[in-house]
């Protein structure tokens, strides 16, 4: 089976600054992968790459196989909803469907009608008019019906109500529970992106820091907490990611699944929120590199 | 992708075929009149009689004064419209083809149907650039039905005398001629599409294809026409009763000959010596008194033994002149067209 996305070492520089660097990446198809990252860390430019809007400056990039935007087959297989949702102003929304169904060998008419009615959008309206969660709606609308293998979305739910959000990600749901449909998207909503992904990378100042399924991440991580210790030592194997000192205890999330043998640490498991909130807040400067590094330099 | 383009391109073409419409109605009216004074004028059947030169002149001089002169109005007009027509295009059609969607970001929409961006771009500029082509090919034809008593008048008139009085060679009137405004206005679409690919944004490349635009047609005639077919030379002996110009100074006098080619575009027209030099001498005695009669002059004139050395290009050059211009203006739109697509290609848009 053809990976979702594989990425070899791939950069991209905008003049003097990379956006993403040295990125590899090797994702099996068949998940929801929730991209996170702070503003500027190089989400959407992952994702531009991968629809190939941006071509990368430096290594290689294949999605389900393919070169990106390579040809009309690959552009069937993947859709895209834009940050900043674009349609056409001037077009009403049911010439946006028609343009989907002149564009798109795939294109699924029915489910493009049924879920516009669902939203209570009027056909005859122009999308220039809609607000701009409504506007999501239409462009989302117009990339489920494209029937693609690989959607892939720049913060979708970013400009929708926390209701429209919570509809929007059942039917994502829905549609992968449906099957042959995989997800890439990015979010700061990490309590949303815990309820629907089952794969995570966490990239922060363009470079990925994290990368690889959701079980497998929190059962490699732990929660450690103990009497207060500056300089604490654990056993080969173990990162400490984050710690936090109050005055007579020392809390760390550390990086490494096996039970840790001193008594004076009382080990919990982790939640997804905690993992991405402990590599987010780590300074760029110290970060440990995707893989493991034995030892913690402080 | 054919609807979408007619799609996003349906209003700036319904403004066009509007005003093509009120341009036609405008030449229908005036025109029918002016067709109405030619067939009045006699100069149909005037072959039988011989007497073309002077019913044509009569015919002229009838739209140059009195209450029909706004015929030559219209005239220059309509050559000014057809002049202006593909800059038009190029700033209103050409130009916003891309900014539009780069400024609105509409193109991540576009780019992410199942459709590549080549053939994306293909259509847009196949379609919108075919009406370009065809709008101005349209008032072209219309401004040559609108004229068309008064240049076969002209060359009536030309006939007869030896002297043109419209020369379809003058930088002007060539540019407004039959078949070119075809090639510009493709020129100047592509042209605006480049502007608007290299610098995403519409108001600025509307800027620089108009000035691009006036730049070529102003270097064109001066530095690239004469050349397009290498021009004919004629030395025939110099008669002073042709002369056109005679300017004299006591120690030089320069003799501009009389045009012998009616319609013929003149690129060089010089009195030479019998050693081939432009002639640069002393006027003969006669030329510099303000007594002798102008025959005395002449006279002294033909006893110099001059030559009227011509370089022109001939008026039957005329068609393959506006043939070869349109075909070049139409390879550099497809060049440019060439471009656009690689651009967006190698270099993307966001």
């Amino acid at each position: 089976m053809t990976s979702l996305l594989e990425t070899h070492a791939v950069g991209k520089r905008y003049r003097h600054r990379w956006a993403l660097s040295d990125c590899t990446l090797t994702i099996p198809a068949g998940h929801v992968v929730a991209l996170v990252g702070p503003n500027g860390a190089g989400k959407t430019t992952l994702l531009h790459l991968a629809t190939g809007l941006l071509a990368p400056t430096a290594g290689t990039i294949e999605v389900l196989g393919g070169q990106p935007a390579a040809g009309p087959a690959q552009l069937a297989k993947v859709g895209f909803l834009a940050q900043d949702p674009a349609v056409y102003a001037g077009l009403s929304v049911a010439e946006h469907l028609r343009l989907g169904a002149h564009l798109n060998p795939g294109w699924d008419a029915r489910l493009a009608a049924d879920r516009i009615s669902g939203l209570g959008l009027d056909p005859a309206q122009r999308a220039g008019k809609l607000s701009g969660g409504q506007r999501a709606q239409l462009a989302l609308t117009m990339a489920l019906a494209k029937r693609a293998q690989l959607l892939i979305l720049d913060e979708p739910v970013a400009s929708l109500d926390p209701l429209a959000r919570r509809q929007f990600l059942q039917d994502l749901m829905v549609a992968v529970a449906g099957g042959g449909l995989s997800i890439i998207m990015s979010s700061h909503l990490i309590g949303d992106l815990e309820r629907v992904c089952d794969y995570l990378i966490v990239l922060t100042a363009a470079r990925v820091r994290l990368a690889g399924e959701v079980d497998r991440l929190l059962g490699s991580h732990q929660l450690l907490t103990g009497p207060r210790r500056d300089r604490p030592s654990l056993p080969r194997g173990h990162q400490v990611i984050q710690e936090n000192h109050t005055g007579r205890q020392t809390t760390m999330l550390v990086r490494g699944g096996q039970p840790v043998h001193d008594p004076a640490w009382t080990s919990s498991p982790v939640g997804l929120e905690d993992v991405v909130l402990a590599y987010l807040s780590q300074p760029s400067g110290q970060l440990p590199g995707p893989r493991p590094v034995l030892e913690v330099q402080r | 992708m054919i609807w979408l383009t007619w799609r996003q391109f349906r209003t700036q073409a319904v403004v066009a075929a509007a005003a093509l419409a009120a341009v036609a109605a405008a030449l229908a009216v005036t025109g029918l009149r002016l067709s109405h004074l030619y067939g009045t004028s006699g100069l149909a059947s005037c072959q039988a009689h011989g007497d073309c030169g002077q019913l044509a002149t009569g015919f002229l001089n009838q739209l140059a004064a009195g209450r029909a002169h706004y015929y030559y109005m219209i005239f220059i007009l309509g050559a000014v419209l057809l002049l202006v027509a593909p800059a038009l295009i190029g700033m209103f059609w050409g130009a916003p083809l891309i900014t539009r969607e780069i400024e609105t970001g509409s193109f991540r929409l576009a780019w992410n149907q199942s459709v590549t961006r080549t053939r994306w771009l293909a259509v847009k500029l196949g379609l919108v650039g075919l009406a370009s082509m065809t709008a101005a090919g349209l008032l072209s034809l219309m401004l040559a039905w609108w004229s068309s008593p008064i240049e076969r008048a002209t060359d009536l008139a030309v006939s007869r005398t030896g002297a043109a009085t419209l020369n379809r060679f003058a930088p002007f009137l060539f540019a407004a001629g039959a078949i070119t405004p075809i090639g510009y206005a493709a020129f100047a679409f592509a042209l605006g599409v480049t502007a608007g690919v290299l610098i995403r944004r519409t108001v600025p490349a509307m800027a620089v294809t108009l000035a691009v635009f006036a730049a070529v047609q102003i270097a064109l005639p001066l530095w690239v026409r004469p050349y397009l077919m290498p021009p004919l030379h004629s030395t025939t002996a110099l008669d002073a009763g042709t002369i056109s110009t005679l300017n004299t100074a006591p120690t030089q006098m320069t003799i501009t000959p009389g045009d012998s080619h009616p319609g013929a575009w003149i690129i060089a027209n010089q009195a030479v010596t019998g050693q081939g030099q432009v002639f640069a001498g002393a006027p003969p005695g006669p030329c510099m008194s303000s007594t002798a009669p102008y025959a005395e002059c002449a006279a002294a004139i033909n006893r110099l033994h001059l030559r009227q050395a011509l370089v022109y290009q001939p008026a039957s050059r005329y068609w393959p002149f506006q043939w070869y211009e349109t075909v070049i203006f139409l390879v550099l739109a497809l060049a440019l067209a060439g471009f656009c697509g690689w651009w967006i290609r190698r270099r993307r848009l966001c």
